[in-house]
């Protein structure tokens, strides 16, 4: 019963019409999601004792940190079902999260080296954290490069998830790498904020914050995936269809 | 079991007699090393005392880069002539045969490269503590860089852009590899013990033994698929 449905849903042409549904969902709540979040963080939170204003880039900074691990973990499982269950929707989805994962990396990379001008004196400093993130975000470009190395789709989707899963057994061991490394290499660094003493009205807006950045994601996600299923399917009558009815 | 063991050496001894028919290729990893190696006193000076600081280090990398080159042939040249389809189609479990591929190679740059390596570091004049840690960690090491790097190198065999591609695929998952080599190797240097890295060096080794070679032959199908 529940893996009819699941099946019914994984069919790209029931998947396309959930998605054109749920888009503006995602849409709408990321809009208003950001202008509390943002408005918290940049109006209502207490300025930082120590960090001053400077400390509020936090609101971009943690929420696309966080995210940039979760994207690579969900792309990971997406290309797992992929490659086990033939599931043509996941093969989908993870190729859509790639470049996804890849800005959120970049974008915590750069508000990272923004907030360290100000706080380390340099843009760049070879933080444990920072470190790791820039790794990550070459297995990202290695995901990319490798989906886009292949003409057919079907083996890309495959090679590639093949790829995220063992960048995800690797994640682990080359974060713990790093953090080894770097409490050997050069001491205590500035240790961005300890988490449990942050202010509760700090802590609301980020937490906001994520949430919007969760359903930002989810939106593009939706929308980058239903231009992949029609490239996908375009020899398909339902594709057809629905081009010559928008016409 | 004694079938298993039979079709494993009878692809490890074929890899190795096919490689002994062509001894400059076997040989160009070793120059490479050598040559690389040779670079780094022009790039930052031949003060001795800097040098030395950094001989571990510049031995790891350049093995690194030497055993990422020498990886991008292991498949390449059964992929090209159909043997990669045979053995998939043999009924061999394509795990076990990928597995007898990769430790040929092993023995066939790993090893040697091992040997350069230290004659570097000999030459260098890398005290004993540090030359000690260099082995056991190039020992523990280099069968992980082959392992991981299998898995790319079946990814990407017969693609156009293969090797720009591969260092760009394998680099980023040689980083705890080389983390804790270096890590070692610096702790011998300061008179510390080394067991902790030892051990995360061979633990990471026993992973990559058990699931590399599936990663790598399930790699291999869907490019023949």
């Amino acid at each position: 019963m529940i893996f009819q449905r699941f099946y019914r849903f994984a069919s790209p042409q029931h998947f396309y019409h959930l998605a054109v549904l749920l888009t503006p969902w995602f849409a709408w709540a990321t809009i208003i999601l950001m202008i509390v979040g943002l408005y918290g963080g940049l109006v209502f939170a207490p300025a930082d004792y120590q960090q001053g204003e400077s400390f509020r880039i936090i609101y971009i900074h943690v929420p696309s940190a966080w995210m940039s691990l979760f994207v690579y973990v969900l792309m990971a499982v997406f290309g797992g079902i992929g490659l086990i269950w033939h599931v043509k929707i996941a093969d989908v989805l993870a190729k859509s999260c790639a470049p996804l994962g890849a800005s959120f990396t970049l974008l915590a990379l750069v508000t990272g080296s923004i907030w360290g001008k100000p706080m380390w004196g340099t843009w760049w400093v070879w933080d444990a954290r920072l470190t790791s993130e820039l790794i990550l975000l070459f297995l990202y470009l290695g995901y990319m490069a490798l989906q886009s190395a292949f003409d057919d789709r079907r083996v890309a989707a495959r090679a590639s998830a093949i790829l995220a899963l063992v960048g995800m057994v690797n994640i682990p061991i080359i974060h713990y790498s790093v953090e080894w490394w770097s409490t050997l290499h050069q001491g205590p660094t500035v240790s961005k904020f300890d988490a449990p003493s942050i202010h509760i009205n700090m802590l609301i807006p980020l937490l906001i914050m994520a949430l919007a950045f969760k359903t930002y994601f989810a939106s593009v996600l939706l929308i980058r995936a239903r231009s992949e299923i029609l490239e996908y399917e375009c020899n398909s009558n339902w594709v057809r269809e629905l081009l010559t009815k928008t016409d | 079991m004694h079938t298993y063991w039979k079709a494993f050496s009878v692809i490890f001894s074929r890899d190795v007699t096919l490689a002994s028919r062509c001894r400059a290729e076997l040989a160009n990893p070793l120059i490479f090393f050598i040559v690389v190696i040779a670079l780094f006193p022009f790039a930052f000076g031949s003060d001795t005392e800097l040098l030395r600081r950094i001989t571990a280090g510049m031995i790891w990398i350049t093995a690194l880069l030497a055993s990422t080159l020498s990886l991008e042939g292991i498949f390449r040249s059964d992929y090209d002539d159909g043997s990669t389809e045979q053995m998939v189609l043999s009924g061999y479990p394509l795990t076990l045969l990928v597995a007898a591929k990769v430790s040929a190679h092993w023995c066939l740059t790993g090893l040697p490269l091992m040997v350069i390596a230290m004659l570097t570091g000999i030459v260098l004049s890398l005290p004993t503590d540090a030359l000690q840690a260099l082995f056991l960690t190039l020992l523990f090491g280099t069968p992980v860089l082959s392992l991981i790097g299998a898995i790319a190198v079946a990814l990407t065999v017969g693609l156009r852009s293969g090797g720009m591609l591969l260092s760009l695929l394998i680099l980023p998952l040689y980083m705890p590899v080389l983390i804790f080599s270096m890590v070692a190797v610096e702790n011998a240097l300061a008179g510390l013990p080394i067991d902790a890295e030892l051990y995360f060096l061979a633990g990471m080794l026993v992973l990559s033994i058990t699931l590399g070679p599936i990663a790598t032959a399930s790699s291999l199908r869907i490019r023949l698929s």
